[in-house]
């Protein structure tokens, strides 16, 4: 088979396993869980056939006209760059692992069928906007994206919090995606074509007439689908959502595909010196506003959530410098140890009972309770954090080695403003880093109280994936940073000593600060009884989650947040604690400017409906009604009545009649 | 014999047979009434038939010719009649029209149900 042929498949595998799953779901319950595991699978070893015959070399390329529409033609085309093809082979290990570990996360899910064929297409929609090459195909992957995640993150719609949450990811997503759809009309007006190539060709030859107002459109829409600041809010709501799916939106798919197109069409960003600083400022701001918010967090799914944030913000740094091959680097080792974290939280959310970190620091043992669960989520922590020789370090270092070149000026169309704000931006966002993970990791493995509860092994499933994503977490980075710039584009990736030794110093001192500070407020544990368990531990692992999604805000009055003293992010943070917790108040700031201004609205129409045009409508009805009420007495049901009135109707017409014929 | 004996006579017996419609309680006897009308109509049409045959040399007698279809269809028609009358009495133990009276209109959502029928029946 060609290289293209074997592409075409890569998409194409997982979208027929979803259409199938969703056909077959009821009537053949034994065929759904062969046709969830095996397409990824399958896709997976074609995108490395694909990676490895495309090796890194020049692109390749296949379209064909989908339909003449008159004007800018839509083609089906397909683009595999060293970006694409190492980007399609995460994607689809990432999906992989994700539908392993839900044939035993939601082991008992009435729901299943339906969830793993979403999951399919969800695989199968990011795969697309990862392999083709026309935007208006990218596009429909792109939508595709957003109404599974829709789905997905409403899966226990039973619960309030997942039904918010899941609205609000489809509306901050769509509120993102209308400026970008502009954005992709307006470039592909000047370049005559969606095809990327062509649309590189036309900004390589300066036929861009408004780039910054392109570049700023698109931007929209990668905020939105990249969770960067200000469209980020949806992100941590939709931990509402079972942890694979979590996992699958945060490692692979979605938040990933804001930073891919960057990284894809970075030529036209880079082409505006003002797009470049509005991307520089909104990393900068993402990264560390995530970082203090995840210091803050109780539920263990928002740390992570808001991590993710930070760590795209780092992505979206490395964009803003200009250099899209660490941006993808990083995205690749991010996707396989924030996988690994998110699977691993599943398994402590399912063992321990509870998401709260404040409930899972006054249980003792836990880690003896899932071994598997705390060494892999101990390596994902670390190569979260940066530590060498994790995968995080080096990925993160070639992200503000770039940074630290643009910060000079030595990086061609990058203001070296844009180099300095990320690079300071980086650095405050590894001491928030290493302090959020050594919180994280001894809030939930090094508990005192009373014994965790001990509910039996985990399922073979669950575990041996996260072995299998903590290989990657450990070792990818390391392996191939000296390889990965021959895939893309021939930047180094090395790290540089001034960076890796300023990184790694503040990542220690942030890990170090965070220990010395939760020595001594963990004194406070005792004093402070909190917790609150699962209803139902024995069930399978979505339900006890599900529960205690649903019993957080009961229990400890906040979805963020838990009234614990013994907690050191309470005493790190200060008085800024309660703001963090509260993700600084940008619900609350959307609530005054949209949510309320558009309820005003509605009440309005509301009250123009009911009280205005009801009124003429109801009046309107009134006086038939009254007429029929008189007409409705004649009608007693005695026929002999009747017919009187119909003899006296008829004798005075017979005498009108007469007299108008004798002209009386 | 002059028209006007007979076409006074039919008005006669329309007006009795009206009467009977109008005031007769038991439903045979208002049957038996519009029997009186429809024979008060068949002396009109053979009398003018006649009146006609001889003033206007109307020859083809369409005056008898209706009479006998109206014989005709009021025989049909009375044992339909008779036949409903019959029904009624076996399902309710009475042909007085006056508290046949199902169809009267009730006051905004008052369904026909078996105690209002019967409330109107007793009140009727």
């Amino acid at each position: 088979m060609t290289t293209t042929t074997l592409a075409v498949l890569v998409p194409l595998l997982p979208f027929l396993g979803a259409a199938a799953g969703l056909l077959l779901g009821r009537t053949a319950p034994g065929f759904v869980r062969p046709l969830a595991v095996l397409p990824p699978l399958a896709s997976l070893v074609l995108a490395a056939l694909v990676a490895v015959r495309q090796g890194g070399g020049p692109a390749v390329d296949a379209h064909t006209e989908l339909t003449p529409t008159g004007s800018v033609p839509v083609e089906l085309a397909l683009h595999i760059d060293g970006f694409a093809a190492l980007v399609a082979i995460l994607v689809a290990f990432v999906a992989s692992c994700v539908q392993i570990y839900s044939t035993g996360y939601l082991r008992d899910d009435p729901r299943y069928p339906s969830y793993a064929a979403l999951v399919s297409l969800f695989t199968s929609a990011m795969l697309l906007v990862v392999y083709s090459g026309d935007l208006i195909v990218l596009l429909v992957g792109w939508e595709v994206m957003g109404i599974c995640s829709y789905f997905l993150v409403g899966h226990y719609w039973e619960t309030p919090e997942a039904r918010a949450a899941s609205l609000k990811a489809f509306l901050v997503t769509k509120l993102g995606d209308v400026p970008f759809l502009i954005g992709l009309f307006a470039l592909a007006t000047d370049a005559g074509s969606f095809r990327v190539t062509r649309v590189l060709g036309t900004v390589a030859s300066g036929g861009l007439h408004h780039p910054t107002v392109v570049a700023l459109l698109l931007l929209a829409g990668v905020a939105g689908k990249s969770a960067q600041f200000p469209l980020h809010t949806w992100l941590p709501d939709a931990m509402a959502g079972p942890t694979p799916v979590s996992a699958l939106i945060h490692a692979a798919t979605m938040v990933a595909a804001g930073v891919y197109f960057v990284a894809r069409l970075l030529p036209v960003f880079e082409a505006s010196g003002a797009a470049m600083l509005v991307l520089a400022v909104m990393a900068a701001v993402t990264m560390t506003g995530s970082g203090l918010a995840a210091l803050a967090q109780d539920d263990i799914k928002r740390v992570l959530a808001y991590s993710t944030v930070g760590q795209l913000g780092y992505m979206t740094g490395a964009l803003a410098v200009g250099d899209r091959g660490a941006a993808v680097f990083h995205l690749l080792s991010h996707g396989a140890f924030k996988a690994l974290l998110f699977l691993a939280a599943g398994v402590v959310i399912h063992a321990a009972g509870t998401n709260s970190l404040a409930a899972l620091s006054r249980m003792r043992g836990l880690r003896d309770r899932v071994p598997d669960a705390y060494w892999t989520m101990t390596v994902a922590l670390l190569a979260l954090a940066a530590i060498p020789p994790f995968s995080g370090f080096f990925s993160k270092e070639s992200v503000l080695g770039a940074a630290e070149h643009a910060a000079g000026g030595h990086t061609a169309h990058v203001p070296g403003a844009a180099g300095l704000l990320v690079l300071v931006a980086g650095l405050v966002t590894a001491v928030l880093t290493a302090a959020y993970a050594t919180r994280l990791w001894l809030l939930a493995f090094h508990g005192r109280g009373a014994e965790a509860p001990d509910h039996g092994r985990q399922p073979l499933t669950m575990t041996v994936v996260l072995w299998v994503l903590a290989i990657p977490s450990l070792a990818f980075g390391g392996l191939a940073y000296r390889t990965l710039p021959g895939w893309f584009d021939g930047r180094t990736l090395t790290p540089t000593a001034l960076t890796s030794v300023l990184g790694t110093g503040l990542a220690v001192v942030g890990g170090l600060l965070t220990y010395g500070v939760w020595q001594r407020t963990t004194r406070n544990l005792v004093s402070t009884p909190l917790g609150a368990v699962a209803a139902h531990p024995g069930a399978d692992a979505g339900r006890v989650e599900a529960e205690a999604i649903a019993t957080h805000t009961p229990a400890y009055g906040d979805i963020a947040r838990a009234p614990d003293p013994a907690d050191p992010g309470r005493v790190l943070l200060g008085p800024l604690h309660r703001h963090a917790a509260a993700g600084f108040h940008l619900d609350a700031v959307y609530s005054a400017l949209f949510v309320r201004p558009v309820r005003a609205g509605a009440s309005l129409v509301r009250f123009l409906d009911r009280e205005v045009v009801d009124t003429y409508v109801g009046a309107a009805a009134a006086l038939p009604r009254l007429l029929g009420a008189a007409v409705r007495r004649a009608q007693t049901g005695n026929v002999q009545t009747y017919v009187s009135a119909l003899l006296a109707g008829t004798v005075v017409l017979a005498v009108a009649v007469v007299l108008v014929a004798t002209g009386a | 014999m002059h028209l006007v004996y007979p076409a006074v006579l039919s008005a006669l017996l329309f007006c009795t047979g009206l009467y009977g419609v109008l005031a007769r309680r038991n439903a045979i006897l208002v049957l038996m009434s519009v029997e009186l009308m429809l024979n008060a109509v068949n002396l009109n049409l053979v009398a003018f038939d006649v009146w006609l045959s001889r003033a206007a040399r109307d020859t083809l007698h369409s005056g008898q010719a209706l009479t006998l279809f109206t014989i005709a269809i009021a025989a049909a028609e009375i044992g339909i009649g008779l036949a409903i009358v019959l029904a009624v009495y076996r399902n309710r133990g009475t042909s007085d029209i006056d508290k046949l009276r199902d169809t009267a209109e009730r006051p905004d959502g008052a369904e026909p149900g078996p105690a209002a029928a019967e409330k109107t029946e007793a009140t009727a």
